[in-house]
């Protein structure tokens, strides 16, 4: 079995090292960081932190390099999953793909392009520290599902994430796989933007009761939208964020956006609370801090 | 007829400089280093007007002589301070307050008995030093009277102010203008403050879904309701103002930016917190409003 990972940042490069320890899996990357390519080719893929791997893997930046792969796994930001599944499409013409990213959208961007698609969530995370190099963070779990529009068979799905959890990575094939997608959205949607526009930790976004308030009325319209849609969340977003609040869990922790900001990078608020708003207009539900929310960090994006 | 300005900013040092080419005037400082700069160079205008004026000024409230008008004129967090400096003495003067937001009045009213008048100020001017202030917008001061003054002090103070050169307009009822402002200025200060955006094209663009202009709206329309619930018909309407405002193409910094870059406290409890606690005095939801005035008090927060 032959993946290609399209976008080897933290999360790709987490997936392409596991996956890459399989004598049966045959990995390749796709990412446009030469730097990043031209490591992975002589050093091998290497991962510290919660665990120390290292894998044997190709990588490049062209496209018509790569061969044809029975599975994608697509790892970019999620303002360029269109033009990275634009650029390998022609290599998953016989094989599915799936989406780890974060937020709301992509699934639909890699429809465009591909013909059985994996809707996907994942909590690992890291950060790239050098070219070839990413420290592993937070372990996690993975969930595969049918992308409904255009789903990717049932076996193929099971065969992904069976391979997956062999690499290292654990992860559950499920016929709805939108719950855990909503709840990790829901739960990004409601804490990341406020860290962003206030400067502060998660921990303090929560003990400040009138921000927390805020942060609830997110979290409802998020709900309501998910409710709208049948999807049955796998756990309650509010009780993450405030387990996530804890001094030993993520008191500390600068949401990922705060750091984007800090860093004048573009946010994924388009996926998050954009894709909240676009979702609840489809089917009628009022969204209107997720709004102004995704408005404020809009804003804040064209001050640079 | 002698004056005092109480707190010598870019306003307060705009009204000083101007009515001292008309009458004698005192001018409080909170740093003695200003005092003694100021007696020892006047105050100079230069922008929309050029001259350069003589005033008395002290750091202490004691070296002053008594005066028939008191001007506070300081940040609306600076309200306090002032009107406890003042407090106890000066019987015979007459206060006129010109902060933005809601509450000045009653903050100097739990000083004295003094007969008040209540001001908005449209006129901007930047400090460039403690002894220079450029004056940019010429645009007018109104007053009105406030807790039962006559309308004609009202109206001779108003005079005072045009003969030496400002502009000012006595009203017979104050609060449409000042709640015109208070609805401008919430909105404009807090997505400002926020955004890191200048007060710009992008607060009137409301074309795409995303646009902030729809936010802005939409905080203006809570304001409105608010203002109706109160009674008050307001003076002018604040997306118009708005509109306009960016329409002259200097982007203006609205102060709460600058303080919030500044990391210094800002006006956001006399002009956001005074509307949202009237939207709860007058039972009308005000999410939005709420909203921003939570994250730029938290943005406060996150200074230490």
């Amino acid at each position: 079995m032959r993946v290609c990972v399209v976008g080897c940042g933290a999360v790709g490069s987490l997936f392409a090292a596991h996956l890459a320890q399989l004598e049966d899996v045959e990995v390749w990357a796709f990412d446009l960081a030469q730097e990043h390519v031209a490591a992975i080719n002589r050093d091998g893929l290497r991962l510290t932190g919660a665990g120390d791997v290292v894998g044997r893997l190709r990588a490049t930046s062209d496209a018509a390099e790569l061969p044809a792969c029975d599975f994608g796994i697509v790892a970019t930001k999620a303002m360029h999953t269109s033009a990275a599944i634009a650029a390998t499409a022609h290599v998953f013409a016989g094989g599915c793909v799936a989406t780890v990213q974060n937020g709301l959208g992509n699934e639909e961007a890699i429809a465009e392009h591909a013909a059985r698609v994996i809707r996907g969530t994942t909590f690992p995370a890291g950060k790239i520290v050098a070219p070839g190099h990413v420290q592993w963070d937070v372990k996690g779990d993975t969930t595969f599902g049918p992308f409904e529009p255009k789903p990717a068979p049932a076996d193929e799905i099971e065969r992904l994430a069976d391979a997956c959890t062999r690499g290292g990575m654990p992860t559950h094939a499920v016929a709805d796989a939108r719950g855990p997608q909503w709840r990790k959205v829901i739960f990004n949607a409601s804490t990341n933007p406020i860290g962003a526009l206030t400067g502060l930790t998660h921990g303090r976004v929560c003990e400040d009761t009138a921000l927390r308030a805020l942060v609830t009325a997110l979290v409802d319209e998020g709900k309501a939208v998910a409710a709208a849609q049948d999807i049955v969340l796998d756990a309650d977003p509010e009780e993450l964020i405030d387990h996530a609040a804890r001094p030993e869990v993520a008191y500390d922790h600068k949401a990922s956006m705060l750091q984007d900001v800090e860093a004048r990078r573009l946010t994924e608020i388009d996926y998050l609370n954009g894709g909240i708003v676009r979702f609840g207009d489809e089917h009628g539900v009022a969204t209107p801090h997720n709004r102004a929310i995704w408005a404020l960090v809009r804003g804040l994006e064209r001050s640079w | 007829m002698r004056v005092c300005v109480v707190g010598a900013g870019s306003i307060g040092s705009l009204f000083a400089a101007h009515l001292a080419t008309v009458g004698e005037v005192l001018v409080l400082t909170r740093r003695d280093d200003h005092a003694r700069a100021l007696n020892e160079q006047g105050l100079r205008v230069s922008g929309r007007h050029d001259f350069t004026a003589r005033v008395t000024a002290a750091s202490d409230a004691r070296d002053l002589p008594d005066f028939d008008l008191g001007i506070v004129a300081t940040k609306a967090n600076g309200v306090e301070q002032a009107a406890e400096s003042i407090g106890g003495k000066f019987a015979r003067a007459t206060i006129m307050t010109v902060q933005n937001g809601l509450g000045a009045e009653e903050i100097v009213r739990a000083h004295g008995r003094w007969p008040l008048i209540s001001g908005v100020t449209f006129m901007s001017g930047t400090k460039h030093s403690d002894t220079h202030v450029e004056y940019i917008l010429d645009t007018p001061t109104w007053i009105g009277p406030y807790d039962g003054t006559p309308f004609e002090e009202v109206e001779d103070v108003a005079r005072l102010l045009v003969d030496s050169g400002l502009k000012a307009e006595a009203l017979p009822d104050l609060r449409p203008a000042q709640w015109s402002k208070l609805i401008f200025n919430a909105t404009v200060n807090g997505v400002a403050a926020l955004t890191g955006l200048p007060h710009d094209a992008h607060f009137a663009a409301e074309e795409d879904i995303g646009d902030l202009g729809h936010l802005v709206h939409e905080l203006v329309d809570e304001g409105k309701r608010v203002a109706a619930a109160a009674g008050v018909e307001l003076h002018d309407d604040p997306w118009e103002m708005n509109v306009l405002a960016t329409k002259r193409g200097s982007a203006h910094y609205p102060s709460m930016l600058e303080d919030v870059e500044a990391r210094r406290p800002t006006e956001v409890e006399l002009i956001n917190g005074a509307l949202v606690r009237e939207a709860r005095r007058h039972s009308v939801a005000a999410p939005l409003q709420t909203a921003v005035y939570r994250l730029v008090r938290a943005r406060e927060a996150s200074y230490s």
